[in-house]
């Protein structure tokens, strides 16, 4: 200890100064682009001509969506019996592609709202896009409960208006709840959209007007409510763009949640287990990650978008589907312990005969698409391989389909009573109206890219460097 | 020209510099005045010395409001309106009608948040003196503008464009009402 003080220059127990290693940020926007640059290649694709490809598209698009408004109408025409339903499973595709719909769109909302609160500025370029896809995912999701009412000409009665019959809504359903949840989650959807779109709405205005194309420029500035970038205005959007965010997430968690408890709170094995929430949360999130890149990427070819959809987004997006997909992984696996740890013999049954029953194909599809698939995004070379990317979420959009499928059909094919036991088979009016749901999003979807702009551009120059008022060198 | 004019503007090429000519005119103790971006500048509410947004006061009166609508609208209807015994249930409990009021406060206050915004801001307002700026347009694309308001108290023509030039303003004209 001594020697230590009488040396002539004692080293320092604590360091003067700390050097930690720099990581450099990923770039947002490649190529250092310009705010100029920025407006012009996103309001260039609105304003350009319609390309051929996006006719052909929307003919396909709308050839599809047909077989939906065909099925509709012939539901109507005739009764809920065209669909397989039928002893004892009831409820079958029509839930499995509401809940399938509804968690596709929770991607989008992720995006726009909970990686807006962690501060995730790479959520700029895809979340416009991304609440797109939210709302059109919520249009088809609300086809299937709304028409499986059967004399859909009463679906009013889902809400608590009052009605000649005096008899109300019983709020102790979690039917009930999920009105609400997705009613909500619908009308938030489009708000926190269109509050995005209103500066960019008002950029297309003064674009439209320069070039004196007048009915456009009075369309996109009816919309944009006289927007003229005023901070003071700035400032208030800002924060009210921050509240719908924080808003929203608890939305977001709050609609899968409810959707769960469409099945968790019923008695049926292999439904009724404390998991469904974060286990369908989860899986929303995961399926709409992997439609995200289904649309993305494309978008990303077709209108070379590369500086603003850099490598880095789609590594991030690969990424959450990763996490994602394993926590949904876990979740299988916690199911099966926890139907055998909780030795009651019906839920043991349940989850063998979900494996090794007569779905087990469908059983089997779901844990390749939804465990497997994801775990290729571990490998940078995976990630970097936006064709092979693309393919893996096809995947995704495929198992998350199947989950559902199997939760839903497996649990009532074989419940109880052995004597009420069955099979169910969708009938092809079932197919056909489903299949088409994928015309009406596509629709929708080309829709919005041809007269919309699908990024939004203030908030991307927001996080360009040219944004910053310091310019890189101080940093407080 | 009016004889009376809306106020001055004048134009900025980067966020930096509108971001320094800001805190000079705030500095410069002028009240009417505003500054026209295309993008949300970082620490541009500080430079222009505005207070803390009052947005959130309105959110949080909806989202107690759809709390409220939820919580009585259920024990309207389930428990005094027409009660029904449903499962053995009580008519009313908080724990059941909580989902549903929930999603109401969420509702409530994204409606009330929106308003709100619109109503402090005064949109919608399709017309205002700015836009008759030759350079408008490129106010939404990549230029940036302080406008300082004729009604201001220390607002003189002469005065108020020297300082806009002062501080590296381009462009500088009057603005009609």
């Amino acid at each position: 200890m001594a020697a230590h003080v009488e040396s002539a220059t004692p080293a320092p127990a604590i360091l003067q100064e700390v050097n930690p290693a720099v990581l450099p940020r990923p770039v947002l926007v490649g190529h250092n682009r310009s705010f100029s640059w920025i407006t012009d290649k996103i309001c260039g694709i609105i304003e350009g001509p319609t390309p051929t490809w996006w006719w052909v598209c929307f003919a396909i698009a709308c050839c599809v969506a047909s077989f939906t408004v065909a099925g509709i109408i012939y539901l109507v025409a005739t009764g809920v019996g065209v669909w397989g339903h039928a002893n004892p499973v009831n409820w079958a595709w029509d839930i499995v592609n509401f809940v399938f719909w509804i968690g596709i769109g929770h991607a989008g909302t992720l995006i726009s709202a909970i990686l807006c609160l962690l501060r995730q500025k790479w959520r700029t370029s895809i979340n416009r896009a991304a609440e797109a896809m939210t709302i059109f995912a919520v249009v088809c999701a609300a086809i299937f409960p709304v028409f499986h009412v059967g004399r859909v000409w009463y679906a009013w009665f889902l809400f608590p208006i009052p009605n000649s019959n005096y008899i109300w809504q019983n709020f102790r359903s979690p039917l009930e709840w999920d009105v609400f949840a997705v009613s909500t989650y619908g009308t938030v959807s489009v708000l926190f959209w269109y509050v995005g779109l209103i500066p960019d709405l008002a950029t297309l205005r003064d674009r439209f007007a320069a070039v004196g194309n007048k009915t456009r420029a009075w369309l996109y500035g009816f919309f944009a409510m006289g927007w003229r970038g005023s901070n003071r205005h700035w400032s208030n959007y800002e924060m009210a763009y921050l509240i719908l965010a924080g808003i929203s997430t608890p939305l977001v968690l709050s609609v899968h949640t409810i959707v769960s408890f469409d099945f968790a709170v019923s008695l049926i094995p292999g439904w009724h287990t404390t998991i469904f929430p974060p286990y369908f949360v989860a899986g929303a999130i995961f399926s709409g990650f992997g439609m995200v890149l289904t649309l993305m990427l494309p978008l990303r070819a077709i209108y070379g978008l590369e500086d603003l959809i850099t490598q880095y987004h789609i590594d991030c997006m690969c990424k959450i589907t990763l996490a994602t997909g394993t926590i949904v992984g876990y979740a299988y696996a916690m199911e099966f312990f926890i139907a055998w740890y909780g030795a009651n013999p019906y839920e043991g049954f349940t989850f063998i005969n979900r494996a090794f029953g007569q779905y087990w194909w469908a059983y089997l599809l779901m844990v390749s698409c939804n465990v497997i698939t994801p775990q290729f995004f571990w490998f940078k070379s995976v990630r970097n391989n936006t064709t092979f990317v693309w393919v893996l979420s096809i995947f995704v959009n495929v198992g998350m389909w199947f989950e559902r499928f199997v939760i839903i059909a497996t649990s009532l094919a074989r419940d109880f009573l052995p004597s009420s036991w069955g099979y169910y088979s969708p009938s092809i009016v079932e197919i056909f109206t489903f299949f088409g749901t994928f015309g009406v999003f596509s629709v929708l979807f080309l829709l919005f890219i041809r007269f919309l702009p699908i990024m939004p551009m203030a908030e991307i120059k927001a996080v360009t460097p040219q944004a910053d008022v310091h310019a890189g060198h101080d940093h407080h | 020209m009016s004889a009376q004019p809306y106020g001055v503007i004048a134009t900025f090429e980067s966020s930096a510099e509108i971001y320094h000519a800001a805190e000079q005119v705030r500095d410069a103790g002028y009240k009417n005045w505003d500054v026209i971006a295309p993008c949300p500048i970082h620490g541009m509410d500080k430079a222009m010395g505005l207070k803390r947004s009052i947005v959130p006061r309105i959110s949080l009166a909806g989202g107690l409001t759809g709390f409220c609508t939820g919580m009585s609208m259920i024990w309207f209807v389930d428990a005094f309106d027409y009660p029904v015994t449903v499962g053995g249930k009580p008519l009313f409990s908080p724990l059941f009608a909580f989902p549903v009021s929930y999603e109401l406060t969420i509702l409530f206050t994204a409606f009330a948040t929106i308003i709100g915004m619109f109503v402090v801001n005064g949109l919608p307002m399709h017309y205002h003196p700015a836009m008759k700026y030759p350079k408008f347009r490129r106010g939404t694309d990549d230029a940036f503008f302080i406008v300082i308001e004729a009604r201001d108290p220390r607002f003189n023509a002469a005065n108020t464009k020297a300082l806009l030039a002062k501080i590296g303003g381009k462009d500088i004209s009057d603005l009609e009402a």
